[in-house]
């Protein structure tokens, strides 16, 4: 069901006012100031609860509509619209927040100032940056920003995941689709599998002698058995999947000649969706938040940053141990990091979170799988409570596949209500 | 009255304060990860004001496996019955919706 930019709906004018009820207590006079940068899965959620709890919140977003990944595999093979993806801000500029259209260009920790493109300065108590990714466009050889034009990653879903499936919709009668998956960390560990899987389903109802090719820069992956049965029933002769092993890494690209170059093969394609590795956000490296890894260290139980002070990082940019990339991450960071947030600006200490991922993935129309977590903070990251979690069972009958893909459906137009209104 | 957002129920007890009270209304660990799908029009119900003993009794049924589920065995592992009987009196506190 596509929300986006409707009208005002009565939840969202109710959710406001209720914010809005609340006193904005001032300590000395002025209330605690903080600035949220990133209006995704993690920041606007973060900005809401803040704003919920009587913080004067200013909650920076470059773009004028969020369009989500989660789903936008379906919409790559033809199965939902892009305007199911896309969400406005209005609901959120009503929940007492501030809501400012800007891209975020500096972060100065020492004066505990936020510089925007325009050259506007917020100064923040604290800061929370929920930028997402970066696509490492230095890290294969030939895939560029304009490679990815001719070879689309759409790993940020919007103009990319409309071409991308331009492209599908177009392929010829035994054509051939690469897809590349790059080795960890990335946003969505379970991402390219499930959209292996539909782009196989799009081939075998439209283009039954098209074949896909799923090139692997690791041997393992999330949910790897229910996925691995899934294709040898549905899509035997439409996917092949070549793990690291077998010579999966991609080692060059030619967006010209749409070759696709492994150590071991060349590969002709008349789609390749190329999906490059990743770092946090360009922000957070601007903020000095990043370390080698081009990721962030956290603490796991309020999500400060481990090499900057007064900046709490959460969503894909951040290092949070087990506890995957997602948009449900991301909401669940953000729930605790906003508490934590509120608790330091009290004096009061924050408590030990519990945490709790779970992730659907869409094999085909009516075939969902799941795999489920909950974390705690251990050893100064977040780690897996033993005996919890873990993927749906491998000998799970049909009704039970398409019950996870109607709760899948139906976690979508949940939390994306939960994070926009 | 109607209970607002359910991601700004979580935190609304919290009014701005320094005061033990309001360290009293925080959501206990794990809870406030729970709406991101028991909300207001998901198939998997909502869970503010439902009574604790429910709340409670279904986590620890689907932790030993005696309700079936596809999804909530894996989760409610994550926690024990003092902890599960926290969230339940914590959801059970919330205005239902
Ligand atoms: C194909 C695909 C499928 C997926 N499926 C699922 C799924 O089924 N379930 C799931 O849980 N997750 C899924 N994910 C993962 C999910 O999309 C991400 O984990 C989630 O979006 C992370 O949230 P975030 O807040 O960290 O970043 P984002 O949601 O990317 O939000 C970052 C925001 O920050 C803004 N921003 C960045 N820098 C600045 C700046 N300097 N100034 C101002 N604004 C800035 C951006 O414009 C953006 O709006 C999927 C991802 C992909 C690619």
């Amino acid at each position: 069901m596509p929300r986006g930019s409707s009208a005002p709906t009565r939840r969202a004018l109710i959710g406001g006012a209720a914010a809005a009820a609340l006193a904005r207590p001032a300590i000395g006079g002025t209330p605690p100031r903080v600035v949220v940068v990133g209006a995704g899965f993690g920041g606007a959620t973060a900005a809401r609860c803040l704003a919920a709890g009587g913080i004067d919140v200013t909650l920076v977003e470059a773009s004028e509509r969020y369009i989500a990944c989660t789903g936008s595999n379906a919409v790559v093979a033809g199965l939902r619209g892009i305007e199911a993806q896309t969400f406005g801000y209005e609901a959120l500029g009503r929940t007492g927040l501030r809501l400012v259209r800007a891209t975020a260009s500096a972060v100065d920790p020492a004066a505990r100032r936020v510089t925007l493109g325009d050259g506007t300065a917020l100064a923040y108590d604290r800061l929370i940056l929920s930028p997402g990714i970066e696509l490492r466009f230095d890290a294969v050889p030939g895939y560029d920003a304009r490679a990815a034009e001719a070879m689309p990653h759409a790993w940020k879903a919007g103009a990319q995941t409309v071409l991308l499936a331009r492209q599908l919709a177009a392929i010829p009668e035994g054509g051939t689709v690469v897809l590349s998956a790059p080795a960890n960390p990335y946003r969505c560990p379970p991402g390219p599998y499930e959209r292996a899987s539909l782009i196989a389903h799009f081939l075998k109802t439209r283009k039954p002698r098209a074949k896909l090719i799923l090139l692997d820069a690791k041997d393992t992956f999330s949910k790897q058995k229910l996925f691995e049965t899934a294709w040898a029933k549905l899509y035997p002769d439409v996917l092949e999947y070549v793990p690291l092993a077998a010579g999966g890494q991609v080692s060059e690209v030619d967006p010209a000649a749409m070759v696709v170059r492994t150590d071991f093969a060349e590969v002709k394609a008349d789609v390749a969706c190329i999906i490059p590795p990743q770092r946090a956000g360009a922000i957070a490296a601007q903020a000095g938040c990043a370390d080698r890894s081009g990721w962030c260290p956290i603490d796991p139980a309020t999500f400060e940053s481990r090499l900057v002070p007064g900046i709490h990082v959460i969503g894909d940019a951040a290092i949070a141990g087990a506890m995957p990339k997602s948009a449900f991450s991301a909401n669940a960071q953000a729930k605790v990091c906003a508490q934590a947030v509120i608790d330091l600006l009290a004096g009061r200490e924050p408590e030990d979170p519990r945490l709790i991922n779970t992730c659907w993935s869409l094999v085909a129309p009516g075939y969902g799988i799941s795999i489920a977590g909950v974390f705690r903070p251990h050893d100064g990251l977040l780690a897996d409570v033993p005996g919890a979690g873990g993927v749906s069972p491998l000998d799970a009958p049909d009704a039970v596949r398409a019950q996870e893909a109607a709760y899948g459906e139906s976690w979508y137009r949940t939390i994306t209500r939960d994070v926009f209104g | 009255m109607r209970a607002p957002h359910p991601a700004l129920a979580l935190l609304v007890a919290l009014v701005w304060g320094t005061g033990a009270r309001a360290a009293e209304t925080r959501p206990p660990p794990g809870a406030s990860a729970c709406t991101g799908c028991h909300a207001e029009g998901s198939a998997m119900g909502v869970l503010a004001g439902r009574s604790a003993d429910e709340i409670a009794g279904a986590l620890d049924a689907f932790r030993s496996g005696a309700r079936p589920a596809t999804l909530m065995n894996r989760i409610a592992k994550g926690f024990d019955a003092q902890e599960s009987r926290a969230i339940a009196a914590w959801f059970a506190a919330q205005a239902p919706r």
